[in-house]
């Protein structure tokens, strides 16, 4: 059963070969039911892989599969290949499972989309790279992955390209992970240089052999691949591709931008968990980073009126959090983290989506309000994903995060002190568009009669139904967020922090466990850390809920510096682009025109001068040279000959 | 020493009966006399038999690579006659797994470069200057006798000049073009002096006079300051040709007045002369300074790395703006040969392949483009994709192999150039390393302003034609097939490029480590299940 592994893999590939090359003919709808149905398959395959691995004994669930050799030169051979362990089945099980209803969603959402089958093309393409990446058996078939999610996220989120804003944030998005994949590529050579292989069982089984890995080694490979992991992860500095990405269709900020693609650096830390562990410095930078980031994103979504931009600063906090785990040695509890997440994330993208189709493509959450009466199906899910997300038992979040925090308590207090303080400000923000955005009044009405219709530029999503009250879409839209929904109501049951409970840990204990166990956490210090983070929870919903519910317009909880995310954008505009420009300006007209190309122009001038000279005998350049190479070369082979012979 | 003579056992023919080679090389050279004598009025004639010619040099390259055995680090397909006998002058030629690949993907690039762009006058005259430039490539590629690889690689200079101060776009061409041939023309003197007095000293040593590469390669007598001397004045020919910083100014000029066809053969197929050259004439022929200079080479390397995405991001034009890109990917390659890696050789070998596809397609997809707009200016372009989106998806695809995209061909080259460099010269690849970054950022600022957005002009581009999609296919599929399985190719490059790195090895008197340090793997490793 273990060899349906590659199933999984081929059969995103080939739905998006035939999508590629013969969409066209399938026509619209059923472009996206091909799209899903080879998503679907990769699910089943997943499922499968999973019970086959489940089978075998705990010390035997580590199977590689070399399919072929890829790169072969001098010492170093790098194969295309699976790594099939608890890790990466766990990991296919999830993205496979949360893009089939993502594609699903899309058949609904993306409908009237001129460029319909294309979607699907890159959404399946980005299956295929999602699931390379986690069940790649070395790091170089994991960085094929890496970056194939990289290209497909620069595909769809410039999607509707025509707008400059998108494009310019898919170039942005591709930018700046590229700054990650600088560390990830100097990583790989370190890993190459210290162990001649890139395999990740080679690698980890000759940690400790005759040539262990140094400290300072280790350090600098862990740290680089956190720079990759920083970079894709949107994690500080390298995260504000983040926020711009929102200007892909919704379901793809959903899959890529919240559930899978971005949680591609918490996999990759936890998977080479073996080097980290041989330098803990490595780990306090992740914790620490993790920490920071969590409560500055969080701030800055304290602020924002783009309903998509708040739960893109949310993707960064909540990833943050994730770090905070791995950070803490706490690696299922990362993962137990990056599943919640998954589903409830994606649900709170899928239900926006939903209301942004309702209300044909307006974002501000100032123009929303009072949809809790017009959508039923939306309305209740999404408050599901919010409570789960605030840390409300006994939703998902709420155990996972607790995790976290136990993990990062046993770590530094002080960590868990900023894990807690990001605790309130997500419940504040959560809530606080939950109130703007189903609850008061109905502000959109009347906004929408005087906006001019922003829908025109999207194309697709506000298509259709130009006139009536906001209704919910077609049950392909409403069924994954009925699905979504019981998942993150049930989600927490994967890990409950009670003995033989924690199934996740026990699963995965075999590729990742670290010195964050909570087992050594006594009881009573477990429960009153869960009752203190459920109360500052509780405070921070009731503190929006009461602030909000009454106005919508207090600008001075909105400060400019929470709002333009702490004026980075502008800096680093500044930064890169002027002062950057400028500087490549000067080398391009003063340095390569004048002072190298200067030599030449002298030359040149002599060239031009002989020419004159040249041209009053009658002859051409090209004729004159060609002379002078025969002539020279008679002259010397003369010479030679006089010498030689 | 004899034993270093890398001639492997194969017959003139090499199973083909008749050599394979010099067909190569004539038929090009024959089919360019043709057209010449052919009446002016005989223009689509011209078009019919030139691209059929080279097409019929393309299928010899591939028959001959198919038939190019593995596993074997010397010559193959070997032919050698006297020529100028007091000289010791012959017309020698053979392949290795240097040279091999670079001899295909020349020869499958001229057919698209003659029959893929739009050629306004004279085809007959257009299709003559290229069949005879092909020859002189392919010439200088398989010579192995330095006056006959001289006088190939000194063939391409006239037809080159041509392609761009006749077909060239804008009144400015003449001057490009004479900066092109003075630039050119200055490195070639410096290499001849070179040549020549390698041979010459070496005569004197040995008693006889040759210009047999073999020969000179495995015998030689000279001083080490003499042999730096030697290096650099080959070295000065190729750092023109490839070109290396602080050599490369000649390029953007030609390239943005050249006509697409000149571009194309500009980009894709005159540098690899470069390359090659130096791997055959500067290093394999003097590895001992090759080793001395190696600092001032992957500094060079390093620097036009970064410098040419640096200047290319801010140039308004984009021919002239992907042209700058040329010198800072040409000096990945030079960082890696200069490495002296296992990987960083292969990889140099295998990127030059790879950098001539990409950017033949590149160059001729830019020349469609310009055709459709009316303009290089990249801010009067705009909305492509909207109108095209299969040109648009491959322009995407070529851009993304630049880039070096994992799954598609420039990666692989990238990685190993990279990782090579590293384990010897680690500073100066992570500096080149800084290139992954720069070259998204400049490739893709290039594609967003043509193809994204809306139309901003009244021309819009118009999709690919049937024939355009014909010309630009078997670049697509050699840009995925040599991305996704590479082995087959690098199976045959490694045997050639461990005997060269082996030969710096010994000739530098500065054995390796143990032999890892000339793949610069533990050896342990292979152990490994």
């Amino acid at each position: 059963m273990i060899h349906a592994a590659p199933a999984i893999l081929l059969l995103p590939l080939v739905g998006f070969l035939v999508l590629a090359f013969s969409g066209r003919r399938l026509g619209d709808p059923a472009a996206g039911w091909v799209g899903t149905l080879a998503v679907v398959g990769s699910f089943v395959a997943a499922v499968v892989t999973f019970v086959g691995l489940h089978h075998m004994g705990p010390d035997h669930r580590e199977v590689t599969q070399t399919w072929f050799t890829w790169i072969p030169v001098g010492g170093l051979k790098v194969s295309i290949g699976a790594l099939v362990d608890p890790l990466s089945t766990t990991m296919t099980l999830f993205v496979t499972g949360v893009s089939a209803l993502i594609h699903l969603y899309s058949i609904g959402y993306m409908k009237g989309d001129p460029d319909f089958r294309k979607f699907f093309v890159y959404l399946n393409l980005f299956v295929f790279s999602m699931v390379v990446l986690v069940l790649g058996g070395n790091f170089l078939f994991t960085f094929v992955g890496w970056e194939g999610v990289g290209t497909c996220s620069y595909l769809l989120v410039g999607f509707w390209f025509e707008r400059n804003t998108a494009a310019t944030a898919a170039k942005k998005a591709f930018v700046v992970n590229r700054m990650g994949d600088f560390g990830f590529l100097l990583a790989m050579f370190l890993v190459v240089g210290h162990f001649g292989s890139l395999d990740y069982r080679t690698v980890f089984t000759h940690l400790g052999g005759p040539s262990p890995l140094s400290h300072t080694t280790a350090l600098a490979i862990s740290l680089l691949l956190l720079l990759g992991a920083v970079g894709k992860s949107a994690q500080l500095p390298l995260y504000s591709w983040l926020p711009d990405a929102m200007e892909g269709p919704t379901p793809v900020s959903a899959l890529i931008h919240a559930a899978t693609m971005v949680t591609a650096g918490v996999y990759l830390m936890t998977r080479v968990n073996p080097i980290l562990s041989v330098s803990p410095a490595a780990y306090t930078a992740i914790a620490v980073l993790g920490a920071v980031t969590a409560f500055y994103a969080a701030t800055v979504a304290c602020a924002q009126d783009d309903i998509k931009r708040v739960l893109a600063y949310s993707t960064v906090s909540q990833l943050g959090y994730m770090f905070l785990g791995v950070g803490s040695a706490a690696f299922g509890a990362a993962i137990f983290h990056m599943l919640s997440h998954a589903f409830f994330k994606a649900l709170l993208f899928l239900a926006a989506g939903s209301v942004i189709h309702a209300l044909h493509d307006e974002q501000d959450m100032k123009r929303m309000g009072g949809l809790r009466r017009y959508l039923p199906v939306t309305a209740p899910t999404f408050f599901v994903a919010w409570l789960a997300i605030s840390g409300v038992p006994p939703f998902n979040g709420f155990w996972s995060k607790d995790d976290i925090l136990g993990a990062a308590y046993h770590k530094s207090p002080a960590l868990w002190a900023v894990g807690v303080a990001t605790v309130l400000l997500t419940a504040y923000y959560m809530t606080r568009q939950v109130v703007l955005v189903f609850n008061g009044q109905a502000r959109w009405s009347t906004a929408r009669a005087s906006a001019p219709d922003s829908g025109v530029a999207h194309g697709g999503a506000g298509g259709h139904g130009g006139s009536g009250e906001p209704h919910e879409g077609p049950w392909v839209m409403r069924y994954p967020l009925v699905i979504l929904a019981v998942a993150t109501v049930f989600g927490g049951l994967i890990d409950l922090p009670f003995g033989k409970l924690k199934f996740l840990d026990t699963w995965l204990s075999h590729v990742a466990s670290g010195q964050g166990d909570l087992a050594t956490q006594s009881g009573a210090l477990r429960a009153s850390l869960l009752t203190v983070t459920t109360v500052v929870a509780l405070v921070g919903l009731g503190l929006a809920w009461s602030l909000w519910s009454r106005r919508v317009d207090r600008p001075q909880l909105e400060p400019a510096l929470l709002r333009t995310s702490y004026h980075v954008d502008d800096i680093s505009t500044a930064v890169f682009t002027q002062a950057g420009g400028a500087f490549s300006r000067a080398l391009a007209t003063v340095v390569d025109n004048r002072i190298v190309d200067g030599f030449v122009n002298g030359v040149g001038a002599g060239a031009r001068g002989l020419g004159g000279v040249v041209r009053r005998l009658q002859t051409g350049y090209v004729r004159n040279y060609a002379l002078g190479i025969a002539a020279g070369t008679v002259l010397i082979l003369g010479f030679m000959l006089a010498r030689v012979g | 020493m004899t034993t270093l003579l890398p001639v492997a056992q194969s017959t003139a023919g090499g199973g083909f009966g008749f050599p394979i080679l010099p067909a190569i090389v004539i038929v090009p050279a024959t089919m360019a006399v043709v057209l010449a004598l052919l009446p002016r009025s005989r223009q689509e004639l011209a078009r019919w038999l030139g691209t059929g010619a080279s097409l019929v040099v393309a299928g010899l390259a591939i028959a001959m690579a198919v038939r190019f055995r593995t596993g074997q680090a010397g010559y193959q397909f070997v032919v050698a006659h006297d020529w100028i006998r007091p000289f010791g002058v012959q017309w020698k030629l053979g392949v290795d797994g240097i040279s091999v690949f670079i001899v295909v993907v020349t020869a499958v690039l001229f057919p698209v470069a003659i029959a893929g762009p739009r050629v306004d006058r004279d085809i007959r005259s257009y299709a003559a200057w290229m069949l005879l430039l092909e020859a002189g490539c392919l010439g200088a590629l398989m010579s192995l006798d330095l006056l006959l690889f001289f006088l190939f690689f000194e063939l391409t200079l006239p037809p080159m000049y041509m392609l761009i101060a006749r077909w060239g776009a804008s009144p400015r061409r003449s001057g490009a073009a004479t900066k092109f041939f003075v630039y050119t023309f200055a490195g070639s003197a410096l290499m001849l002096i070179a040549m020549l007095a390698l041979v010459f000293l070496e005569a004197r040593s040995s008693g006889h006079v040759t210009f047999d590469l073999l020969t000179l390669t495995a015998q030689q007598h000279l001083s080490k300051d003499i042999s730096i001397l030697l290096f650099l004045g080959f070295a000065a020919a190729f750092a023109v040709k490839v070109p290396i910083f602080p050599f490369h100014t000649w390029l953007p000029d030609a390239q943005v007045e050249a006509s697409t066809g000149g571009s194309m053969v500009l980009a894709g197929v005159m540098f690899t002369l470069g390359t090659y050259g130096l791997v055959r004439f500067c290093i394999e022929l003097f590895p001992g300074a090759s080793v001395s200079m190696a600092p001032l080479m992957l500094t060079l390397g390093a620097i036009g790395i970064v410098y040419g995405f640096l200047v290319a991001v801010v140039q308004t034009d984009i021919k002239r703006m992907i042209a700058y890109t040329l010198v800072a990917d040409l000096g990945v390659i030079v960082v890696g040969l200069f490495g002296f890696t296992a990987q960083g050789f292969s990889g140099g070998i295998y990127q030059t392949v790879n950098h001539g596809v990409s950017m033949a397609a590149m160059f001729l997809l830019i020349g469609l483009l310009i055709d459709r707009l009316g303009t290089s200016e990249l801010a009067a372009m705009g909305g492509v994709q909207k109108r095209a989106p299969i040109f648009a998806a491959v322009f995407l695809l070529v851009t993304l192999s630049v880039v070096g995209v994992p799954g598609l061909n420039g990666f692989i080259g990238e990685f190993l150039l990279l990782l090579g460099t590293f384990l010897t010269h680690r500073w100066w690849a992570v500096v080149a390393t800084v290139g992954v970054i720069l070259a998204a950022l400049v490739f893709l600022w290039a594609y967003q302003q043509a193809f994204h957005g809306t139309p901003r002009t009244g021309r819009v581009g118009a999709e690919l034609s049937a024939r355009e999609l014909l010309v630009v296919a078997p670049l697509v599929v050699l840009i995925v097939g040599l991305g996704v399985y590479p082995r087959p190719f690098l199976d045959r490059i490694n045997p050639s490029a461990d005997r060269i790195l082996a030969r710096v090895a010994v000739v530098a008197h500065n054995p390796p480590p143990s032999p890892p340090a000339a793949s610069g793997l533990p050896r342990r490793v292979e152990a490994q299940p």
